[in-house]
């Protein structure tokens, strides 16, 4: 069974917990520069929305790549770069419509969510629950119960 | 380890930016952000030094926990001498500046001098600069922010600045950044605004490494983060609630200072507590609270987003206070609202967003706007002077003044010398509500003993944040105590001041002590830095920087005298509540304390308690 990862921007604090745990797992420092989630902080009216790739079937990023650095992993359905491969040309990262595969400076190569080989250190880290990584069929299932609840309450149908 | 073992002196006088290795021995003894800045500060800086020349510093600081996986490991204070108090002052921010300054590879920034025009400190990373602020002064830290996030296009830089306040010399304005977590209290922005220094800008892309035992790390931080999930306080009642869980809880104990501390119980505390901020308003529907929100790192989310009521006589007209922004804490929401006898939830937060936006601290504000009221009352100040009719109770008089503070004008002016030298002022100095010249916060020391002591006692005059017996004396927290009675709260008040001492210094957040103790914060440190951080060296440390601090103070002048309480508290009894009849027993507590602390009888840390803590 495959999973995705699934946001649900309302329980996010901006905290960064997630941001920490992704460049740690993959740079070994606690650096938000080298998150591959970023949590978006839109002030004037307090939503905090924790965004990243979300593994396009027919990934825009993986089609551009002129040297096929960009790979699926079977096991997660992750679209992953392949470091040795990549060349830093990033026309991934102007083909991506989400914005979600970026160039990092350090290493000369471009970025992006490969959902941890299956162990995503963002949903582990995050405390309230705003990150889970759930059944890739059902990542609604959990907002179709909260309106299920609502009709069950309501008083009269029609 | 974790810290960046570096610091920046940055000289404003001369201009220069230097890279400094950290003194990595004063790290070993004093952690980090409190302890090791203020071991810096007392260590170049004469304690007779004037607060606003330019022979005083300001010390920016982070601890070694700040910008790691450590819940609320987001926190740095800033150290200097203060003007409100003449004191030693520290105050702490959350935020995400922090952080950001310790991932661009820097524990702290020492400024000294004077710069002879107004400039903003840009650090990326290892780079750093000053550069022109000329186009920012007599801007709020809402402009400042949004102005050099554009000039620098770069929406991911932090800022923290001062706002009109510091810069036209309110004794209590504050360091803003991130728009609403503030350096708070005892007047350090008013510092930086006298060393013509605006902001302070940081991008750091290097990140936080070098943990000692990384593994060890991330399992001790896992389990610190359940101890917080898993406690009613940081788990519940501090994410839904706030800090403002409290307004209720405190007003019913009979501790809440009301009308500048005539009464200690609010009838309108229901109004501007955490439920008023639930629920729905009745004009539009919708409720104060929007959401909360959390500090880099933290588990808790203790924070308040807030909005106005769009047709509230504050904000009609005003569309740039209709967004969402920093909503009421409970010391915020009690000193603009209890303190004067003012219940208009929305008034409070439109003050607070101007104490935010302009960077002055909440509590000297709104606890001098009681003593303004009371003399307004007394017919000791009139109309004529204050611009506005203000008796207690009058949102319009609290609004008013917190503009006129924002700007620097009228009888705001006067205001923002804080509460000791208005009423010296207009010849009524026991009407201020301080201590060491800095006001209280929203305790009453009639109703909860230990905090009497507390505050006279604390080293940058009366606050809540260098001991906090309300824990236990109210919370019950880590164990029960009555809070009418002055026995052992010697003891308790010694412990409390110790073991904050040593979470200030470690990059946490104090709020984590609801839940969590030296216990938790010790396997954290241990795993992450070189060094001896058992839990009771940890004390010791704590204990080390508290005698530190005091030190510094009575070379400033301070004695055993200043560490006392307004007559209020000492000879008017409480009128209501449990506490009715009682007046604080400091004379009770206070020579026990100086007996516990190693002290002799003038205040002074003996030689043999100097020796036993190394100072
Ligand atoms: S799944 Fe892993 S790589 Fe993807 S955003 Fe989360 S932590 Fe980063
Ligand atoms: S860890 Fe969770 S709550 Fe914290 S910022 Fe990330 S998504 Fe939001
Ligand atoms: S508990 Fe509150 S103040 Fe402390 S770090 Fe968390 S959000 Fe910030």
């Amino acid at each position: 069974m495959q999973k995705s990862l699934h946001i649900d921007p309302a329980k996010c604090t901006g905290c960064l917990q997630c941001e920490m745990a992704c460049s740690y797992e993959n740079y070994g420092t606690f650096n938000t520069a080298k998150s591959r989630i970023k949590v978006f902080d839109f002030h004037h009216t307090g939503r905090k929305v924790p965004y990243t790739c979300t593994q396009c079937d027919e990934a825009w990023c993986m089609h551009a790549c002129p040297v096929e650095a960009i790979k699926v992993d079977k096991s997660t359905g992750a679209k992953v770069v392949i470091d040795d491969v990549c060349v830093g040309c990033k026309v991934c990262t102007i083909s991506c419509p989400f914005g979600t595969v970026n160039y990092v400076q350090d290493t000369g190569k471009v970025q992006k969510c490969d959902l941890c080989g299956g162990d995503p250190a963002c949903a582990d880290a995050c405390p309230t629950g705003a990150i889970t990584y759930v059944d890739a069929d059902w990542t609604g299932l959990e907002r179709m119960k909260q309106w299920a609840a609502k009709l069950d309450n309501a008083p009269k149908a029609g | 380890m974790t810290w960046a073992k570096k610091l920046l002196r940055v000289n404003l006088s001369k201009g220069t930016c230097t890279s400094e290795p950290l003194n990595m021995e004063w790290a070993k003894k004093y952690l980090g952000q409190r302890g090791l800045a203020t071991k810096y500060f007392v260590s170049e800086v004469d304690p007779k030094v004037d607060p606003l020349s330019a022979d005083n510093k300001l010390i920016f600081a982070t601890g070694p926990l700040t910008g790691t996986m450590a819940s609320t490991g987001g926190r740095y204070s800033v150290i200097t001498k203060g003007p409100l108090t003449g004191a030693i002052a520290c105050s702490n921010s959350g935020g995400y500046w922090g952080a950001e300054l310790k991932m661009a590879g820097w524990d702290m920034i020492i400024f000294e001098g004077k710069s002879a025009k107004p400039v903003y400190l840009n650090i990326q990373n290892d780079k750093a600069e000053l550069l022109d602020a000329a186009d920012l002064w007599g801007k709020t830290t809402w402009v400042t922010e949004e102005t050099l996030k554009k000039k620098h296009q770069d929406p991911l830089m932090r800022v923290s600045s001062i706002g009109r306040a510091g810069e036209t010399g309110a004794l209590f304005a504050c360091v803003v950044n991130d728009l609403h977590r503030a350096a708070g209290r005892s007047g350090v922005g008013t510092v930086m605004g006298s060393k013509n220094l605006k902001a302070i800008t940081v991008r750091g892309t290097i990140g936080v490494s070098g943990i000692k035992d990384p593994k060890a790390f991330m399992a001790a931080t896992k389990a610190a983060k359940k101890v917080l999930a898993d406690n009613a306080v940081t788990g519940q009642g501090l994410p839904k609630f706030g800090t403002q869980v409290l307004m209720n809880v405190i007003n019913e104990i009979g501790a809440m200072p009301t009308r500048n501390h005539k009464d200690i119980q609010f009838e309108g505390a229901k109004d501007i507590s955490a439920e008023a901020m639930h629920a729905p308003r009745k004009t539009d529907g919708k409720p104060n609270l929007v959401n909360n929100q959390a500090c880099f790192g933290c588990t808790i989310a203790c924070g308040r987003i807030s909005k106005i009521d769009e047709t509230h006589y504050t904000v009609v007209n005003k569309p740039e206070y209709w967004g969402a922004s920093g909503g009421l804490e409970y010391e915020a929401a009690w000193a603009l609202g209890s303190a004067n006898g003012v219940n208009d939830l929305e008034a409070l937060t439109y003050a607070n967003f101007i104490c935010n936006e302009d960077a002055f601290d909440p509590i000297s504000f709104g606890a001098t706007v009681g003593a303004v009221m009371e003399l307004y009352e007394m017919g000791v100040l009139t109309k004529e002077q204050l611009g506005i009719e203000a008796p207690f109770g009058s949102a319009k008089a609290l609004t008013f003044f917190a503009e006129q503070v924002a700007r620097g004008e009228g009888f705001g002016k006067e205001i923002g010398m804080g509460s000791k030298r208005l009423t010296a002022k207009y010849g009524h100095p026991n009407l201020s509500m301080s201590v060491k010249g800095q006001e209280f916060p929203a305790y009453d020391g009639r109703g909860i003993q230990g905090m009497g002591l507390a505050y006279a006692t604390s080293n940058r005059g009366a606050c809540h944040l260098r001991g906090y017996t309300v824990a236990s004396e109210v919370l019950g927290i880590p164990v029960k105590t009555d809070p009418l009675v002055t026995e052992g709260k010697a003891g308790l008040v010694k412990a409390f001041q110790d073991a904050t001492a040593a979470f200030d210094s470690s990059g946490t957040c104090i709020f984590t002590t609801f839940a969590w103790t030296l216990q938790d914060l010790s396997p954290q440190l241990a795993a992450a830095c070189e060094g001896d951080w058992s839990v009771e060296n940890l004390g010791v440390v704590g204990e080390r920087i508290w005698n530190m601090e005091r030190q510094f103070n009575n070379a400033a002048g301070f004695t055993e005298k200043d560490d006392t309480l307004p007559e209020r508290l000492l000879k008017e009894p409480a009128k209501t509540g449990p506490a009715k009849g009682l007046v604080s027993g400091l004379d009770k507590m206070l020579p026990e304390y100086y007996q516990l602390r190693g002290w002799d009888t003038g205040g002074k840390p003996t030689a043999e308690t100097q020796a036993r803590l190394g100072l």
